[in-house]
Parts: structure tokens; C-alpha cells; sequence
């Protein structure tokens, strides 16, 4: 369990400065993609253990495990924010949440209706 | 009284683990039986957590929601910013590249498409209510996309708790959204193959969202859709806090 931890750290840590040395060279004050990239990492890993065959379900245990956690993580941050300002612009949080959903209904008629022909 | 008191002083992050579960059972319990799981559990538990938070910043008139009670401060640890990127990291062990292969180039474009439609929608929404710095546009966004997105992108950039907590709003709206109009509109849209479902997927991007709609329209196509909704939030979380955020901070400035 500890290994594949381990492993699921090192592609955080790896993602994480990637992140850091992006943001430096682009002249930002910021961590850019750092997770984005440790996603990355983490499936190049995995892939690069499966082929060597060195991937055991001991290994994917303690990954699996934060995998379950992220909702409840999600939960515990939305609880600790501040939501009471936020609403002051509430509005805002249910138009962005709604206007773009139809026009992503539209846009996927129209790429299925243009790949269907094909 | 005062023991136990302290007891839950010391031992914050496992009275959080307490908390969250317990909502968890609550709003899983809740879903099934009074909405026939039409809503995923899932969202409404964050729904609840943001209106918690809410009467958290009330009483305790601070900035960290609920967290600012003591009772429950071990949530702003739970919650924090190292176990939040850490967990999202760790969902991308589902992915593989077999399915990435699989799921192809319609997937891909599909992906894209998407997650450029959520955000410019949510950027310009933003803008027409005032914002106008980068920073919080890039973060409400990035929340239109999904509600991980948004904090993620939030956390990267700097952005204030309250910009962050909108974001969030915004993707929990976008998955409950997704879940009630999918059924509705599948028919109209031409949703009703297992390649269509893929672009669907790539294209909305909120897991929950998606396997929630897919399901009241059609259980076989609910893996298809799940399979690129996956890579939805880590796309998301990659391009929105760097080429996205260039991009409008040339735009704003």
C-alpha cells in the first residue's frame, strides 16, 4: 500500500514543480498545470510499471484510496470557504452554471449531426 | 463536557472525517429514496456543504465558512490545498491508454470543444457581472468547467476564498444541470449510440453529471461517456490555470 503512496507522491511532487518552474519561466506568480501534470506523470508511470510488469494490485490499493477520498475532500473544501460573500454574486454561480450547458447541448448536435454523414 | 471539547480541539482532521461521511450517508440515503438517484448523491452533498459553509461564515462572521468554528476547523485541513490536489491526482489511475486510444480522435476533439465552451461561457458570464481581473475571471471559468477545475485553477493563481466558493457554485449548478437535462434532450440532440455518448461525455465533462443523465436516458450508454468524462477535469486542470489564463491575461491587460 505504502509503495504505491509512494509512487502516487513522487508524480504529485514531479507534477507539482513542473508546475513551479513553468510558472517561473513564463514569468508568473503561480503554479501552472502543476496538477495537470502529475496526472500525467502518475499515467505514464503506471503504464511504464504495467509493461515492465512490475504493477501489483497491493501498488494500485493505496492510489485507490485517495481516489475515493477526492469527493469527500471536495465536500470538506466547499464547507470551509467563503460561501457568504460568494453569494452576494450568487446569480452569477447559477447562470455560469446553466447558459453554458445549453450551448454544450448545441454544440454536440451539431458535431454529431456532422460526423454521422462520415 | 470540556474533555470531550478538547478532545475534538486536538483531533480536528478525524472530526472532519466524522462530518463528511456523515453528510455523505445522509445525502446518498436522500438521493435514493426521495429522488430515485435522478441527482447523484455526490452533488447534492456538496450543495449541502456550500450552504453549510454559508451558515458557518454567519455565525462566525470569518472568512473559512464552517471552518471558522472550532468545532469544525479540522475541515480547512481536510479541505485544504495538499489533499485537494493531492486526491485529484490520484484519479487519474482510472485512466489508461487503452481507453484513451479507444475512446480516439472524436474524443479528443470532443474534449476540447467542450471544456472551450464551458469556459468561455463562464468567462463571459463573469465579465457581464463586473469582474474584471484575470485572476477571478480564469477562476469562474475554470468552475464552469467543473467544480474541481475551478479551485484547482483558484488555488494555482491565487484567487480570493469567496471567487474560489463561487466557482464551486457554479460547477455543483453545472452537474445538476447536466443530470436533469440530459434525459430531456437526448433524443433531440441524437444522444443514442455509444459514439455519441463518447463525445457527450468529452463535451459536458462532469463525471457525476454525465453518468447521472446518461443513465436515466440510457444504462448502456453510461460507461462510453464515462470513459471520456475522466479526462475531462484533467485536461481542465492543465490547460485552464496556464495556456487559458495567458491567454486572457493578454486579453485583460
Amino acid at each position: 500500500m505504502i509503495k504505491g503512496l509512494a509512487l502516487l507522491s513522487f508524480a504529485f511532487l514531479l507534477g507539482m514543480w513542473t508546475g513551479e518552474l513553468l510558472g517561473s519561466f513564463l514569468g508568473i506568480e503561480a503554479n501552472v498545470g502543476g496538477v495537470g501534470f502529475a496526472m500525467i506523470f502518475l499515467i505514464f508511470l503506471k503504464e511504464g510499471f504495467v509493461q515492465k510488469g512490475w504493477w501489483k494490485p497491493e501498488l494500485e490499493f493505496g492510489i485507490e484510496f485517495w481516489n475515493r477520498l477526492y469527493i469527500p475532500v471536495v465536500i470538506a473544501m466547499a464547507a470551509s470557504l467563503n460561501v457568504k460573500s460568494a453569494l452576494s454574486s450568487g446569480i452569477l454561480a447559477i447562470l455560469a452554471g446553466t447558459i453554458p450547458v445549453f450551448l454544450a447541448f448545441w454544440v454536440f448536435k451539431i458535431l454529431v449531426k456532422s460526423v454521422k454523414p462520415s | 463536557m470540556e474533555a470531550l471539547l478538547k478532545l475534538i480541539d486536538k483531533n480536528g482532521l478525524i472530526v472532519a472525517f466524522l462530518l463528511v461521511g456523515l453528510l455523505t450517508w445522509a445525502t446518498d440515503v436522500f438521493s435514493k429514496r426521495v429522488l430515485s438517484s435522478k441527482i447523484p448523491g455526490s452533488a447534492i452533498a456538496i450543495f449541502m456543504a456550500l450552504v453549510f459553509g454559508y451558515l458557518g461564515g454567519w455565525i462566525a462572521e470569518g472568512e473559512k465558512g464552517l471552518a471558522d468554528l472550532k468545532l469544525f476547523q479540522g475541515l480547512s485541513l481536510l479541505g485544504g490545498s495538499m489533499f485537494r490536489d493531492f486526491a485529484i491526482v490520484s484519479t487519474a489511475i482510472g485512466a489508461n491508454f487503452f481507453l484513451i486510444r479507444k475512446s480516439g480522435l472524436l474524443g479528443l476533439i470532443s474534449l476540447v470543444l467542450g471544456i472551450s465552451v464551458f469556459f468561455i461561457g463562464g468567462v463571459v458570464l463573469a465579465w457581464l457581472m463586473g469582474f474584471r481581473d484575470a485572476v477571478s475571471l480564469c477562476t469562474i471559468g475554470a468552475g464552469a468547467c467543473t467544480y474541481i477545475v475551478g479551485p484547482v485553477t483558484g488555488g494555482a493563481l491565487g484567487a480570493s476564498s469567496e471567487v474560489i466558493a463561487l466557482s464551486i457554485g457554479a460547477g455543483v449548478v453545472k452537474t445538476i444541470a447536466v443530470t436533469i437535462f440530459t434525459p430531456i434532450l437526448a433524443k433531440k440532440i441524437g444522444l443514442d449510440s455509444p459514439g455519441a455518448a463518447m463525445a457527450f461525455g468529452g463535451i459536458m465533462g462532469t463525471s457525476s453529471g454525465v453518468a447521472a443523465g446518461l443513465a436515466a436516458t440510457d444504462p448502456k450508454l453510461v460507461p462510453y461517456g464515462a470513459v471520456t468524462a475522466t479526462f475531462y477535469t484533467g485536461l481542465g486542470c492543465l490547460v485552464c490555470p496556464s495556456l487559458f489564463y495567458l491567454i486572457l491575461n493578454w486579453l485583460v491587460a
